[in-house]
Order: structure tokens, then sequence, then C-alpha cells
């Protein structure tokens, strides 16, 4: 079925095929449209669940760690300082390796105070243990979601799935919405290999010591230094189980292919510019644009930021003259974290790219094509050499 | 509604708590947790935030619970117990019991705001609050409810300056389904209000007084009958509060055909934690207390049986 909704009504329409069975939510923009809508599934009946209207996000992050250990599909969104605000609580999560889906509608973060857009919440919180999916459209938004919960319950690490607040949140474009039979095929019920409850007593999250010890059958229990270091092996194991999901999913849906990284004009592309979300759509229109004018440039889109897909990026970037990175999100006193992640990944390559970062739309700051043409015609047009440097960064927009 | 009264003859013997767990000598939280567990029995969920029940309980893969324990974050526990609640009713699961169970400093200072919203959506669960009046676990810091006076690692000069909150009252003021006060040195009491509590629906609310020996600077031996000595001198409360009306449970209900009450004093100079109270800050206490039970005669005196 075709729908022409919002991205907010998208996800929420995800949230309900994936059979979500507890909602906890409490209000931000640009998130609130989604969890109304939810609201409203659960208060109608049209969606089986138990929606907790919790007092803030922390405890929209607890009700849902209280959830998935007890046994239900739970879900969250959240934006900004929403998403601040339950930062210890995203660490127990990935700690406690719950499976969990949560919706993060990217906006600015204060001070001073914004409600626009930019990248700068969930970036921030990239090495709380969570997997970091970015969404570039509606259809995206809708088809993220529900491949989320499969991969989130088979590696059990809890998954955010970001999309652009207002670019893609507020605005209305076509989406198809497969069957529900579909998605029940898809997605099996939620089962959790440690479900608390009465029937066969567990203590989780105890307090656990520096080093492995044995319990009391003489069995090694590991310490704390061994489960952070699963969580990171794991996870690592994401990129390849995402795409095994993503390609079942393109048999029920018809959509997909392409999870991890969405190539546009790159096979003999010398110049490649790099994005999260939504930039990257706007970019296809940019690049279509210097092809004409003889320029060979593609765009790689991103749509995995952890674990960081650094074998198929290698794969994409080796051997390019140069990478312009656009950024909506940045470490200050560094750069974009995407930026200094790409370098690390290209480190030590026969034939490393130049490496072009711009800042851009951070607040909400408008930016358009002709901002990033501009940016990737300065770029090509610099020296072998001439720049690089890691810290290096180009502000769009400042001024105006 | 009376609640059931136990015995210590009828008191189930099945144990739920483990003996030789990490609890100090004398702690008053160890002999509610072991009481308590009785009443709630194996069909329930507990979660834990940071305190030291989650130290008491044992350090992974070892516990000294033989329930499931959920450990949570500091603030978190209300809404943990929430999202457990939560997940029971989408299994269709309606006797799993809930019990969220935090100290004084999780419950009035930290742990609040989650309390508040959950007692507000009023949440099927049971909330037990461990009062020994300090953050004892990270080293006797001073919480929300430690006494004015009370000499704590970050009050050690001159005691704590502010008054106590009254988290009861707080709890209260949001009409939860049940409330009651309880103390180590009346396990069956607590016990049997755990057991009452549970058979409600919605939120209930116990405020436990638990002494705690390092903490108030008192020897092991003596830390039951500091709890009692609290509550036979009127300083301490027990009671129970149903559809907005309170009512004093035995041991307290007693004091109101007394006509005078034991002074304070020998409760303040039996812990170490009071060595800085003058005799002016003693007075202070003791009228604080003649007026709190100069209201309760007035009020109470014919419900007093």
């Amino acid at each position: 079925m075709q729908v022409f909704d919002s991205g907010n009504v998208a996800a929420a329409t995800s949230v309900k095929l994936a059979r979500v069975q507890v909602v906890a939510a409490y209000p931000i923009t640009p998130q609130t449209p989604l969890t109304e809508k939810l609201s409203q599934y659960v208060d109608s009946q049209v969606m089986d669940a138990e929606y907790v209207a919790v007092e803030s996000e922390h405890s929209a992050m607890a009700v849902c760690i209280g959830a998935s250990s007890a046994g239900a599909r739970a879900f969250t969104a959240t934006s900004s300082h929403g998403l601040l605000y339950m930062a210890e609580q995203l660490h127990w999560t990935a700690g406690a390796r719950l499976p969990m889906v949560m919706c993060v509608v990217n906006r600015a973060v204060g001070a001073p105070f914004s409600i626009w857009n930019d990248q700068q919440d969930s970036i921030s919180q990239r090495d709380c243990g969570w997997i970091q999916l970015y969404a570039s459209d509606h259809q995206e938004i809708l088809d993220t979601v529900i491949k989320a919960y499969r991969l989130s319950e088979r590696i059990c690490i809890p998954v955010m799935v970001c999309y652009d607040g207002y670019y893609l949140s507020h605005t209305y474009m076509p989406y198809r919405v497969p069957e529900q039979s579909a998605v029940d095929a898809f997605l099996p019920p939620y089962t959790y290999r440690h479900t608390l409850g009465p029937e066969k007593p567990t203590s989780l999250n105890t307090v656990t010591l520096p080093g492995g010890r044995t319990d009391i059958h003489g069995n090694f229990a590991p310490g704390y230094m061994e489960l952070r270091e699963s969580l990171d092996s794991e996870m690592k194991k994401a990129v390849a189980i995402y795409s095994e999901i993503d390609a079942e999913y393109l048999d029920i849906a018809g959509r997909g292919g392409d999870p991890i990284v969405q190539c546009y004009l790159c096979d003999d592309a010398e110049y490649v510019a790099v994005a999260l979300g939504s930039m990257g759509r706007q970019l296809h229109d940019v690049a279509d644009g210097l092809r004409e004018e003889g320029i060979k440039i593609g765009v790689l889109s991103l749509a995995m930021f952890r674990p960081f897909p650094a074998d198929i990026l290698r794969a994409q970037l080796s051997g390019r003259k140069a990478l312009i990175v656009f950024e909506k999100a940045f470490s200050p006193g560094q750069s974009g974290a995407l930026r200094s992640e790409l370098q690390a990944a290209l480190y030590g390559e026969a034939s490393q790219p130049e490496l072009f970062n711009y800042i851009l739309g951070l607040g909400g700051r408008s930016y358009s094509s002709v901002d990033f043409r501009s940016s990737i015609i300065e770029s090509i047009q610099r020296k072998p050499g001439e720049t690089g440097r890691c810290e290096e960064i180009g502000w769009i927009g400042l001024g105006r | 509604m009376e609640a059931k009264k136990t015995r210590a003859v009828n008191l189930t013997e099945e144990e739920l708590v483990y003996p030789g767990n990490r609890a100090c000598a004398g702690c008053g939280l160890n002999i509610l947790y072991r009481i308590g567990l009785k009443a709630i029995g194996r069909d329930a969920i507990l979660v834990v935030p940071p305190s030291c029940l989650t130290v008491m309980q044992g350090l992974y893969p070892i516990t000294s619970t033989q329930l499931s324990v959920l450990n949570v974050t500091f603030a978190s526990t209300a809404a943990a117990a929430s999202g457990v609640r939560a997940a029971l009713r989408a299994q269709d699961n309606d006797h799993t019991k809930v019990v969220a169970w935090a100290g004084d400093g999780g419950t009035s200072d930290i742990g609040l705001q989650a309390l508040s919203g959950a007692i507000e959506r009023n949440e099927d669960f049971l909330y037990i609050c461990y009062d020994n009046e300090a953050y004892m676990n990270t080293g006797v810091q001073r919480s929300g409810t430690t006494p004015r006076g009370a000499v704590t690692a970050n009050t050690s000069i001159g005691g704590k300056r502010e008054r106590s909150k009254d988290v009861a009252s707080i709890i209260a003021a949001h009409s939860p389904a049940y409330v009651a006060s309880c103390s180590a040195a009346y396990p069956l009491d607590f016990h049997d209000k755990i057991a009452k509590a549970l058979g409600i629906k919605g939120l209930k609310y116990i405020h436990a007084h638990t002494p705690c020996p390092p903490g108030w600077q008192m020897e092991e031996k003596v830390a039951v009958s500091i709890a009692r000595m609290a509550v036979s001198n009127g300083l301490y409360v027990l009671y129970e509060i149903e559809d907005g009306r309170m009512t004093l449970s035995e041991p307290s209900a007693k004091l109101l055909k007394k006509k005078s009450l034991p002074r304070v004093e020998e409760y303040l100079q039996a812990q170490g934690r009071f060595k800085e109270l003058g005799s002016d800050d003693i007075a202070a206490i003791q009228s604080d207390i003649d007026s709190k039970w100069a209201a309760y005669r007035r009020d109470m005196a014919g419900a007093a049986a």
C-alpha cells in the first residue's frame, strides 16, 4: 500500500507493524508527532501495546529496560536533550545487551537553545554501545525500523534509527507500507535470552568484578572487561548480519540491497561526497549537475555509523582522488566525527584520498545544493597535499 | 482494614535470602530483606538501584537472593519497575508481583522524580524505601532523610544543618493506593504490611526505618533496640494511609494512651552521629516530637483502641 505522510508517521507505522508491546515516551520536538500517533494507535486498539507516558526521557529508557528485560518488545523515540538526558541509560541498555529500537529524530543541542535540526545529538552518543542507523528518506525510516528489530534481537544490542528532524520528520513524501502478514513472517515474536521472571530466577546487571571468577559450579564467569570486549566483537558482526537481514527484507518488501552504504555514480568517480542521513539525497542532484560539467563525482550515503563499516568504506573509497565529507555535527576542537573515522579507516591504505570536511546546517542553519556544489568545487581545485589536516573544517554558510 | 497478624511461630520457614551475604553485622536492611521476601514469595521480580542492597545481593556470579532481580540505574527504579509491569501486562501475566526496593538516597533524592511519575500513573507495584538516613553504601554522606544534627562524611563539622524530608508525606500527597511506615525493630509488622500491600492494585509505598551501625556510629548489638527506641519515644511513627486516612500501627498507637513519652535523649546519645548536638538542639527535637504527638492525640484519640 502506498501512502503520503510524514516521516514521523512512517516511523509510527513501522513500530505498529513490528508489533511493539511496550512504548514509553516523553514529548520533545520534533519527535512528538511520532509518539502522539503511537498513543492514538494504542488507545484506539489499532495496536495491542502498553503506552507508558513517563515523566522524563531517563524514565522512558528505564521503562524500556524493564520491559525488554521482562520479555516485551520495547520502543521509545526522542531528540536532542531527551537523548542526552538518557545518556547513562543508553550505556546501561547496551551493557545489559538488551534488544530494543529507538528513533532519534535528530535535533541540535543547547546552549543556546535550539529546536532545529542537526545531528549533534546522536553523534555525541556514538560511544554508548548502541548500533546507529541513519535513514535518508521516509521509506527508509519505515523499512529501517522493522529491520532494526530483527538485527537488535538477533545480536542483543540496542539500535538507534536516526533521521533528520523536520527535513524528514515533518515533511510529507509517498512511501510504501508492507502487509502486516509479510512483516510477521519477517519478524518473529520477541524472545530474550535472559528473560526476568519467577520461573528461572535471574539477577541481571549485578556488581561485576574487574576480573573473571568461577561460579559455585566451578564454571568461569566473565569479568567486566570480557563483557565489554564481547559488546565490541559482537557489534562488529552487525555489518554482515544486517546485510543478511536486509536481503531477506528485499524478498518480502522488494526494497533494499544496499543497507550499509548507498553509492550513487560512484563506479568511475574520482571524487566522492560522503554524508549521513537526508543530505545524501540532496547530494544526488548536486552530483548530477557536476557530472554535466565533466567532474567525475559520486555520492556515498552512509546508513550505518555504529558499527563503523570500515571494510566496506575502504573498498569503496580507497584510490579516489578526494573525499568531501559533509556533516551536521562535530567534535569541538577537532573535526566532524565521520571525517576522523573515515581517515582512520583509510590510514595505511596504499592509495589514500585527500579528505575535506565541511560542517553545515548546525542549529537548523539552511543549506542549499549551491553550497554543496561550491564546497566540492573548492575542494577539488586545491592542490594535492595542500590540505588534509585532520582538524581543518570548512564552515558552510557562516555569517549569512 | 486491619492487616493480618503474623507471629514468629507462623512465619513461613522457607528462606529466600541466603545466609552469609555481604550485609554488615547489625544491618537493619538485612533483617527486613529476609522477612520481607517471605511475605513477597517466589512469584515476584525485584527492581533494585545502586544501594547497600546491590552489594548485599552479592557480586556476579554469586547472589544472595533466590528471586529474579533487575539492577537498574540510580534514578530509574520506579520507572524500570513500571517497565517490568508493562511487560507482564503485555504478556497477560497478572500474578507476578513487582517490587522496587531502594534506599533513602535513591528514593528521597535522585529517584524522587521517577517515583512521583509512577505514582501519578498509578502503576501496579510495591515500592519499598529502606531508610538508614544517609548514603551508607558510598561511605555515609548526608541524604534528604538524614536528620538535622547528624554527623556524616560530608557534614562532619557541626552535623547536618537542615531538616530531613518527610518522604512518606510527599508520597501520600500523590494519593497512592497504600502508604505505610515500618521499622526494622518490627519485622513482622513489615511482613504483614507487605502482604497487605501486595493484595491492593496500584502503587503501594512502604517506608522502613533501618538502623545502620557503621553509619549511625553505634554497636551492632544495639541496632534493633535503637530502632525500637525511635518508635517508643515517638520520633519514628508506624502508620498506614489508605483512602487518605491515616491510622497508627500498634507499636505507635499504644503511645496515644500514654501521658508522656520517653525522652529522646537516650536515643540520640546512644549514637555517635549525634555527638555534635547541644542541649538546645535536643530540646528542639523533643519539642518537634511533642507537638507531633499532641496533634495525633487531638486527631486520633477516638481511633486509639
